[in-house]
């Protein structure tokens, strides 16, 4: 019970010259959430569209819960959508719109009316039920369209960034009650998102795309501990890239830091950490400490402190290493304070915890 | 005779009213001024001619006029042809708007510049047209005369006439509103299991009410008005193939210039009617449009006036 999608390809283009979903193969399980997270161009949507079967395919299957869906009309996939744009019917009322699925399919007026009620109980809509969609605030109509779309109960639920077109403080209340939405419905969803946070959040497992591939999949603990390659790594958590090679049993990077190899990534088997070896490591903008130069034993290169932001409880701050790489950091704000650090001081850099793994020519 | 079609966006107005405000007081003042002018020399002063012309000899030498057997067979002949044309090309329109908002396909542009034909081209050539075709030494004239079927000089010519020149009218302001809104409405009312049919009825359509309103209004004045290729093909036979725009003229060729004028206060009458409708679903459209700055893609009705 589950959605299977195998080797999907789209073209787009008067000559189908752009390939915009390549091989894209996935599994999302049943009852759960699963984000297919990427830039903007990585041809999430397209894939959220082709499993819908609003988009026609180039090649590769859907399969939901067990049955090959490639060949069957959008109408009759049972699938929910929820558009970016909420595109709900804006001549209808809140009711009639959650109704819509049923109507069309001819059911009992009295059996509409009471699932109506219900769905906008769960959404938390019932007083607006006689509203327009035009009288309403883009959390309503979002919540609207999401009972719309679950009204004729689908197998599966596909989300267009739900969020997108929200400011950030509904978007945040949106996704917490997203979250316990599912928990009550657990209907299996599919939700596409450019927000790391979001995807990291609400789902348990996650599909990351680039280019119309697919470059991890796997649970967000997973994706963000075991980065597969440069590009996971960067985009989730905002990592840096340090490219060195293997000396001595310890990876010296540049820049001049240099990172112990863990155990787990030496028990690994072929894990190519030998001697020599071209290695990047991975270094994420928290996984960085700073100390006054002269404070302590000089423990990694030197830098100076290029630019100091506060947001909220933490600061970022860019240092300018000595040999002209920046680098970016997150510390707790009082932590700086302690330290004594301000604009233009004289810093080492240390790192905290470093993910290195044998290079692949990959260009981000 | 020629068409123009001008597009006049509600933006462009607001505009407008702000850059004259900043205007010395000398310049508005003169600006207004000429406006003004202009709008009762060319507007104004006809139509209180029309009106007092046909009022010049009393109220009952006006309604004398507009009893008599011909104008009141003009009337019907004139109701007849837009009573036929315009529900001919509200269907027409709205398919092929819908057609051409929703698919791709080879020649869909080639199609786009053919529905506008009928303005590009003078109305005169579209009343010959019909007359090559189908008038005696016509294409099809020899097997519409074995047929013993009249076209030309003759009702169907001026009901074919008249829906060819308004043919466009409807289709541009349907594709214009189609093509602002989009069509996810339509993808969300397909995932939900309806059929092209109910989408269509439950979905297309009232989201496009206005514009197919608009477009209606504007071919049923078109389609009562038209003079250059109905005139062509009607032939004048007085109380058959006369419509109003074509007995003004028999009548004011006669120096019945009271029963020209009357039957002229009938169309300008139209005319006005026309307006306020025309003015009213625009005031309808702007609403819903302001109720939907909120939302996305707030749609438009672009106004297209056909002149001439």
């Amino acid at each position: 019970m589950s959605v299977r999608v195998t080797g999907l390809i789209k073209r787009f283009g008067s000559r189908r010259e752009v390939l915009a979903v390549d091989a894209v193969s996935f599994q999302a399980p049943a009852h759960g959430i699963t984000s297919l997270l990427g830039p903007s161009g990585s041809g999430k949507s397209t894939v959220l569209r082709l499993v819908a079967g609003l988009e026609a395919l180039d090649g590769g299957a859907v399969e939901i819960h067990g049955h090959d869906v490639t060949a069957t009309p959008v109408r009759e996939r049972q699938v929910g959508f929820v558009f970016q744009n909420y595109a709900l019917f804006d001549h209808m009322t809140v009711s009639e719109n959650v109704g819509f699925g049923l109507s069309v399919r001819r059911a009992d007026p009295r059996v509409i009316r009471e699932r109506v009620e219900e769905l906008l109980e769960l959404v938390q809509l019932a007083d607006y039920r006689n509203r327009l969609p035009t009288q309403l605030s883009g959390g309503q109509r979002q919540r609207v369209a999401l009972a719309r779309a679950l009204a004729p109960n689908p197998r599966v639920l596909l989300l267009d960034e739900p969020f997108g077109a929200l400011d950030t403080q509904v978007r945040l209340e949106l996704r917490e009650w997203l979250h316990r939405f599912h928990e009550q419905t657990q209907v299996t969803t599919l939700l596409v998102t450019h927000d790391q946070e979001e995807a990291l959040e609400l789902s348990e497992h996650v599909v990351l795309l680039r280019g119309g591939r697919v470059e991890q999949a796997g649970r967000p603990a997973d994706l963000y501990e075991n980065p597969a390659n440069a590009f996971v790594a960067s985009f989730l958590g905002g990592a840096k890239v340090l490219t060195g090679s293997v000396h001595r049993g310890r990876a010296e990077l540049r820049g001049g830091f240099a990172a112990e190899f863990s155990a787990q990534a030496l028990a690994a088997p072929g894990h190519g950490l030998v001697d020599g070896a071209a290695v990047e490591a991975y270094v994420r903008p928290h996984d960085v400490q700073l100390e006054r130069l002269g404070a302590g034993p000089n423990l990694g290169p030197v830098g100076r402190v290029e630019r100091l932001v506060r947001v909220g409880g933490h600061a970022k701050v860019s240092v300018l290493l000595r040999d002209g790489d920046l680098i970016s950091v997150q510390m707790p704000h009082h932590e700086l304070e302690e330290r004594a650090i301000d604009l233009g001081d004289e810093v080492v850099v240390r790192l905290r915890h470093v993910k290195v793994a044998p290079r692949h020519d990959y260009v981000i | 005779m020629s068409h123009s079609v001008s597009r006049l966006g509600g933006h462009g107005r607001r505009a407008g009213r702000q850059d004259t405000a900043e205007e010395a007081p000398l310049i508005r003042w003169l600006l207004i001024g000429v406006a003004l002018l202009f709008v009762c020399a060319f507007l104004l002063v006809p139509l209180v001619i029309v009106f007092s012309s046909a009022f010049a000899d009393g109220l009952d030498a006006y309604l004398d006029a507009l009893a008599d057997d011909e104008t009141l067979s003009a009337v019907r002949l004139t109701l007849l042809a837009a009573g036929i044309a315009v529900p001919l090309n509200l269907v027409f329109g709205v398919t092929s708007a819908w057609l051409l908002s929703k698919y791709e396909f080879p020649g869909k542009s080639a199609l786009v510049t053919l529905i506008d034909l009928p303005f590009s081209v003078s109305p005169v050539i579209a009343g010959l047209i019909f007359v090559l075709l189908f008038g005696a030494q016509g294409w099809f004239g020899s097997l519409l005369s074995a047929w013993d079927v009249r076209i030309i000089f003759a009702v169907p010519g001026i009901v074919l006439a008249t829906t060819f020149i308004t043919f466009p009218l409807v289709t541009r302001e349907v594709l214009a509103v189609m093509q602002a809104q989009g069509s996810d409405e339509e993808e969300a009312a397909l995932t939900l299991g309806a059929t092209g049919w109910q989408i269509l009825w439950r979905v297309t359509l009232p989201k496009v009410k206005w514009g197919v309103i608009y477009g209606v209004i504007l071919c049923n004045a078109r389609a009562m008005g038209e003079f250059g290729a109905v005139s062509v093909v009607s032939g004048h036979i007085r109380g058959e193939t006369n419509t109003l725009p074509l007995h003004v003229e028999v009548l004011y060729g006669e120096y019945a210039f009271v029963g020209a004028f009357a039957v002229s206060s009938l169309l300008a009458l139209l005319a006005i009617v026309t307006l306020v409708l025309k003015q009213w679903v625009e005031w309808r459209a702007e609403r819903r449009t302001a109720d939907l700055a909120t939302g996305a893609a707030p749609p438009t009705v672009a106004r297209t006036v056909p002149a001439g």
